[in-house]
Formats: C-alpha cells, structure tokens, sequence
C-alpha cells in the first residue's frame, strides 16, 4: 500500500541563491505524480530533498508522520525502508554483479536464506527484463539497462514510494514507452506512491495521475493530468506543449523585450488530451479515474478531440 | 572576505572532526561489517606490502651508511647498531609506514569513495537505508589500522636487517658490536610507542581519506582533487602528529642507560 507525502512550504537555497520556495503539494498514496520543470529548475534537488539526502532551508517533509527535514539521522534511516529510489544513471555499485546489487538491501536488512533472496530477486529481475545479465557488472551493460536494474533493486524491499530521477534521459523512445509502460504496470502491481522527476512531455502527457511544474524558482501548479492538461495558465501550456511562444525563454527566464514582443501574439489552442496509459494485463489500478471525469466535474471544457484516441495526440507513444 | 579565509579552513577541519566522531560512533553499532573488513585488510596488504619492503631496505641502509660514517669519525663504531634503534625503530618505521598507508592505501580509499560519490552509489545505498560510514568506511579506518601496525612490524624487521647487512657486510662493522649495542640501548616502549604510532597514522590517513573521497565534487575532476587532497592533507597531518607523539613519548619514558 502506498504512502501519502506531505510537502508544505519547503524551500532550498544553496548559499544565497535559491532553488526554488514555498513548495507545498500533497503526493497522494497510491497514485502516480510528475514533477516536471525546464532544465535546471532543481527537480533533482527536489527528489533529493524528499529522501533527506539535502536538508531544505525551511518547511517540512511529512510521511507517516515523520517529517523528513528535522527527524534524527536514525529516524531518517528508517523511514528510508519505505522508499525506492531510481537514480538518474542506475546508481549500481560498480563492484557488483547485477545480481548482487539487487540482491544487496535484501542481504542488508532482513534475515532472508539465499534461496528466498534468489526467489525474490529473479522475480524482479524478470519483472525488469533483466534475465540472463545476472552475472554481468555494471560497467558492461547500457544505461537502459542499467535503469532498469536501478528500478529491480528500488523494488526490491516492497517500497510504499518509488521516486524516479528521469527515468527517460539516455533512452530512445522506444525504451522510454516500455519503462513508461512498466511504471503504469508497477503502480497497477504493489499500489506505490509513485514520483517521477522528468521533462519528457510524452511521459507527462500520458502516464501520470498528477503533474507538478517546477518553474522560475517556484511551484506554478500542481493537481490532477487533466487539470494541468487542459489549463491554459501561459507557462503550463508552453511547458506542456513544447512550444516556443511564452513565458520560459532560453534562459531560466525571458528577458523584458522578448515578452514585450511576445505580447501581440496569443497561445496557441490547446492539443487534445491523450488517454492515460492502461495497465497491459487490463488490471484496474487503484487510483486510476475514468477519462475525462476531472474535466466534466470541474466544468472545465477539453480541447476538442480530447480522450478519443491515443493515437492523435502529438507523440502519443502507444 | 576576510571571514572567508578563516572561515573555510576552519569548516574543512571541523568536518573533518565530526567525520572523525561519526567514524568512532559508528564503530560500535551492531553488526560490525568483519567480511568487508577482511576483503579490505587483505586489500591494503597486497597494494601495500611490496612498496613497503623497497622503501624499508634502503631506509635502514642509508641510515648504517650515513651514521656510520659518522661514528666512525668519532671512533664509537661499535654504537653504529644503536642508530638502528633510534632511527628505524622509533622514527622509520612509523613514518615509512604512514607514507605508505597514505600513499597507496588513502589514495585507493580516496579515489573509490570520489568515484562512488559522483555515481551516486553513496546516496543510493544512504536511500537503502544504509549508513555508509557504518557499512564502507568503518571496516576500511580499522583494516588500515590492523595494517598499518602489521607495516610497521615489517617496516622495523627489514629496516634493521638491511642496516645490520650494510653496516657489518659493506662497512666491516662487527655483527657482535652492532647487536649489542642495539640490545643497550633498545627497550620494549620503543616498539610500543611505534606501535600506537602507526595505529594513529593508520586511522588518520584511512578517515581523511574516505572524507575527502565522500566529499567529492563535480565530476571526474571532483575525484582526482579530492585524491590529491586527501594525500597532501594525510602527509602534512602525519608528520605533524608524528612529532607530537615522539615529544611525549621523550618525556614520558626515560632512555635506557647505558
């Protein structure tokens, strides 16, 4: 069973500059989140941030009661046996057999046999696509693979929340389908608090259940896909869409004369909505929601054409 | 600024400190990690022990050459064997084994930390909920102190040995004259003092070690400076306590006389 994440008014700098202040979102259990951002807007620093790896400046990580930013170093190191974290490059211990990396936090921290760890792991490893490369090191493999046995061991000890450091940097879109496919598949599985920390659009238009948008050293939005998806707020639309007109320039941000520009011109209309991605096996995950269900609550009209087929969405991958 | 400058160095010693502190503490948390420890230990002895014995042999010889032509000007040649014991017991061996436990055994541990750092293995394992220091650092601090001592046994063995070849083989000193006057003025407390020495120099050059590699930075760049750092710092440290530990061992335990 998932976790829920409290996350109320965080803010990081480093020295004097900030990161980003005043975050506060909910990660709701069991369903599956985005947090997107242009390059540089400390995404990374934000999932670091949830796992106490940095310590925020101001405000407060709560999960299952414990607020990660000013619990003791031992309280710490035990609510860190709830999360699974990916890193951005696998993060494998290059000394290692893949095996023995995802054999690792079970040799550390339960009394398991050898044979119930062997059990355990090639579930996972053939949960990842991973059978057959037990033997092989770290160095030998690609960084697909190496994602992927970055996840096999995230899974390993039945985590309540994965964190997912950009799961689709170094991946062709292929790949990057099959992983997207495979989080949608794990959520529907062992019903984990999922955070996947990225800015491919195509991972955010289609496998989410929410989206956040880090942007100008703050949290623009956060709340359901459909929300986000069909929101018209400038720098979401831009984000979302991919295009060039908007607030978010080259740099961290677009100096006063390219806005002033910009001005004449409006955003241009909305694309469709994608469908979300169903688990392959036709499960029903726990939080998933019927499409269109956020839009016709809140009255909010789609952009025509919305929910109809995967397919006519710009770089909809199934 | 000029708080900066103050500053700074004060931060890196004072982490430094707390590593140290975190290191002790962590220690004597169950379970201690004895499979790493050995793996480690037997690590350092095989990237250590050749150098150990080329750098102990000529030690002990430049020692029997420059002291006994020295002697020999005063007439005291049957002395030449006590320089051995001032000189490879107490000094040599503890500093050629510093050297060597800082040299290639710290810059081992400095570059293996820097390179799990910037992979970010140490924050992988931290989400695992695994103490690094508990589980890397602790077994290495005390596998380079166990080694260490061992060095410095072998150090003092082939140092004294080279120094007795050179001076009774090549300077025609008597083997009689050198063992005895060895005998006079050697007690037990130097071996000791040595000892506890090469045990500091041990855990000194393995924790700044595994701090400077743990605090690597930015990239491949990251891990050769933090590498250079970690000798430079283990070296100036070393011999700093080295000092301080021969000058209290002078007040606290009175020369044999003779």
């Amino acid at each position: 069973m998932g976790a829920e994440v409290q996350v109320s008014h965080l803010t990081k700098k480093f020295g004097k500059q900030l990161i980003w202040g005043d975050v506060s979102l909910t990660l709701p259990a069991g369903e599956i989140s985005v947090m997107l951002g242009p390059s540089g807007t400390g995404k990374s620093v934000f999932l670091k941030t949830l796992i106490g790896l940095i310590k925020p400046d101001e405000g407060s990580v709560i999960i299952e009661g414990v607020d990660i930013a000013s619990c003791s170093e031992r309280q710490l190191y035990e609510v860190r046996k709830l999360f699974g974290v990916l890193f951005q490059d696998g993060a494998m211990f290059g000394s290692m057999t893949l095996y023995d990396n995802v054999a690792f936090p079970l040799r550390e921290h339960t009394k398991k046999s050898e044979s119930q760890i062997r059990q355990i792991v090639m579930e996972k490893m053939e949960l990842t696509g991973l059978i057959g490369a037990e033997d092989k090191l770290p160095g030998e493999i690609s960084g697909g693979m190496r994602k992927r046995a970055g996840l096999a061991r995230a899974l390993v000890l039945d985590p309540q929340i994965l964190l997912i450091d950009e799961p689709d940097s170094g991946l062709d879109p292929v790949r990057t389908a099959y992983i997207n496919q495979l989080f949608i598949d794990l959520n529907a599985a062992i019903d984990a608090t999922f955070l996947i920390v990225t800015h491919d659009i195509n991972t955010a238009r289609t496998v989410p259940d929410n989206i956040g948008l880090l942007y100008h050293k703050h949290l623009a939005m956060f709340g359901p896909r459909e929300m986000l998806l069909s929101s018209t707020e400038p720098v979401v639309a831009q984000f979302l869409n991919a295009q060039r007109v908007g607030p978010i320039g080259m740099s961290e941000e677009k100096d006063a004369d390219q806005l002033a520009a910009e001005a004449g011109f409006s955003m241009p209309p909305l694309p469709p909505i994608t469908r979300q991605l169903e688990p392959s096996n036709g499960m029903q995950r726990r939080a998933q929601r019927p499409a269109g269900q956020w839009c016709r609550e809140n009255g909010v009209v789609p952009p025509p054409g919305s929910f109809e087929d995967a397919v006519t969405a710009p770089g909809a991958s199934t | 600024m000029s708080l900066g400058v103050v500053a700074a160095p004060a931060r890196v010693a004072g982490g430094l400190f707390a590593f140290m502190l975190d290191v002790l503490v962590a220690t004597f948390r169950f379970p201690f990690q004895i499979r790493e420890f050995l793996q480690q230990a037997w690590f350092i002895v095989t990237v250590t022990i050749i150098p150990t014995i080329f750098v102990a042999i000529p030690f002990g010889a430049v020692i029997a050459l420059q002291v006994g032509g020295l002697i020999r000007q005063f007439g005291a040649q049957s002395f030449t064997g006590s320089a051995a014991v001032l000189a490879v017991v107490r000094e040599a061996g503890p500093i050629a084994t510093a050297l060597l436990i800082a040299g290639a055994a710290g810059s081992a541990i400095a570059a293996d930390f820097g390179a799990r750092r910037i992979r970010e293995e140490l924050d992988a394992m931290m989400v695992l909920g695994i103490d690094p220091i508990h589980r890397l650092v602790v077994p290495r601090v005390w596998a380079c102190v166990l080694v260490a001592v061992a060095l410095n046994g072998l150090v003092t063995i082939v140092g004294v040995a080279g120094g007795y070849f050179f001076n009774v083989v090549l300077q025609d000193g008597t083997p009689g004259a050198y063992i005895a006057s060895f005998s006079a003025l050697a007690q037990v407390p130097d071996l000791i003092q040595a000892m506890v020495k090469s045990m500091i120099f041990g855990f000194l050059a393995a924790v700044v070690a595994a701090y400077k590699g743990m605090n690597a930075k930015g990239g491949p760049k990251g891990v050769g400076d933090a590498v250079n750092e970690s000798v430079v710092i283990t070296f100036t440290l070393l011999f700093v306590v080295n000092f301080v530990v021969s000058a209290v061992y002078m007040q606290l335990v009175p020369p044999k006389g003779m």
